[in-house]
């Protein structure tokens, strides 16, 4: 099984045992960075960023760096040939000659999977709009496998917003590929998972899904608690917002009740959804999530390029 | 009650959802046509209340997938010498590409002349829907 050339658009594109072989050797490189130092020497990672992002992109530059690899691109289309009107192919198909392995973000939903059908060179979605965000997801995965040790049998909780947060989506469709698991969907009324994504899990998997609006009647029966920020102006008027928001904030205090071995993830920015008094509980593991994300890529791109991965200290 | 004359030779659209057989006359550019037409509106039926027929005195190419996706329960009866000689059900189709357009006013098939719009067959509460492969919103088909 080589994922040499392949694209990663959305996490199902790869089989479990696929998604499994970039697990394994995220899981090596954790335990020895240093090792993979040199093993991108020579190849070319390309960035098209066409809408602003910090985190990600630097993260993926991060990791083709701690390869040996290089980075070239753009973050801001403004500056690009796309200000001049190029289509999305004619740009991959020339950069397909630059880079060796390209990341897109893309304000329009579906805009890396139309790449991937021009290109010539593998495609990963740095995330598309609102639909969906790969790595993101694959990092999410990860911290799971790492601190449950499997991710099957894992009932999982997602808090806040879930109609428009692109993370939950992509990762309660992943999960739903794995044996036993739970969905408990945390959310206002005004934000609950979209009915087409609720649909599509129960058509194909026949998932198990409860919905509430309250945090604390549940919170201590999920083995994963994923939280997401809720903007204010989702709302559809001030006195729900006032009515809600401290209904979808974790405290320690909150805490107290759930399972000794849960995990408290979030995809990261957060803004006041968990507070500071949660970072120092050993259940809080969103920090170590971002760090595994620079693992998961590296272990994506170096499979991706079908770069020899079969490194060993001397 | 109205009566229409049976046809010698042609095609019977029938089971036409009430409201969509003059959709499917527009559709088929039948008002463009030098052959006699009829379409009949709101006739009663048993199976669905009231419902539409066209009548087609001659034996023009009509395109199954077309309607299957505008109206799933068409029946279309070929006649030849005053008999039915071919019964014919719409076909589903499990994929279209480039019928329509994705609903969803965000994704790149809306705004970029490479993505020709592909869609995936679907069902949801009953009703025929098909998942956008760029952005996988679910559209359905109307005219």
């Amino acid at each position: 099984m080589s994922l040499k050339g392949k694209h990663m658009i959305d996490p199902n594109d790869f089989s479990l045992s696929e998604l499994d072989e970039v697990f394994d050797l995220a899981d090596r490189m954790v335990d020895d960075r240093d090792l993979y130092g040199s093993i991108c020497n020579g190849r070319i990672l390309g960035t098209l960023f066409y809408e602003p992002s910090t985190r990600t992109r630097l993260s993926f530059e991060s990791a083709m760096l701690r390869m040996g690899g290089k980075v070239l691109g753009f973050s801001d289309a403004a500056t690009s040939s796309v200000s001049k009107g190029e289509s999305i192919a004619d740009t991959i198909r020339v950069l397909s000659s630059y880079a060796d392995v390209v990341v897109m973000r893309h304000p329009k939903e579906g805009a890396p999977r139309l790449a991937s059908e021009y290109s010539f060179i593998p495609v990963i979605n740095g995330g598309d709009g609102g639909h969906q965000h790969p790595t993101q997801t694959l990092t999410d995965l990860l911290t799971i496998r790492r601190y449950k040790g499997t991710l099957e049998n894992q009932t999982i909780a997602f808090c806040g917003d879930l109609k428009f947060g692109r993370t939950v989506h992509s990762l309660i469709s992943a999960m739903s590929y794995y044996k036993g698991s739970k969905f408990v969907l945390i959310s206002p009324a005004e934000l609950r998972l979209p009915e087409h994504l609720k649909y599509g899990l129960l058509e194909k998997h026949n998932v198990d899904i409860y919905e509430t609006e309250n945090l604390e009647e549940v919170i201590n029966q999920v083995d994963v608690l994923y939280m997401t920020r809720i903007q204010k102006e989702r709302f559809f008027n001030e006195a729900d917002y006032m009515r809600l928001k401290d209904s979808y904030i974790l405290s320690k205090s909150k805490l107290k009740d759930s399972r000794e071995d849960m995990l408290v993830m979030h995809p990261l920015p957060r803004v006041n959804e968990i507070s500071y008094d949660v970072d120092d509980d050993k259940r809080a593991v969103y920090f170590k999530q971002a760090e595994f994300g620079i693992y998961v890529r590296m272990a994506l791109i170096a499979l991706l390029l079908g770069v020899n991965v079969n490194v060993n200290r001397k | 009650m109205l009566t229409v004359n049976s046809i010698n030779c042609g095609i019977v659209i029938d089971h036409i959802t009430a409201g969509n057989g003059i959709k499917i006359f527009e559709k088929l550019k039948l008002d463009e046509v030098i052959f006699p037409v009829v379409l009949l509106i709101n006739v009663p039926s048993n199976k669905l209340g009231r419902k539409d027929i066209i009548k087609i005195e001659n034996k023009i190419d009509v395109d199954l997938t077309m309607l299957g996706l505008i109206d799933p329960d068409i029946t279309v009866n070929i006649i030849e010498d005053d008999k039915i000689v071919n019964k014919m059900n719409t076909i589903i189709p499990k994929e279209v590409q480039g019928l329509f357009k994705c609903k969803n006013p965000r994704c790149v098939s809306n705004s970029d002349d490479y993505a020709t719009p592909k869609f995936r067959l679907a069902h949801s509460n009953g009703k025929i829907f098909y998942r956008c492969g760029y952005c996988e919103e679910l559209t359905s088909y109307t005219i």
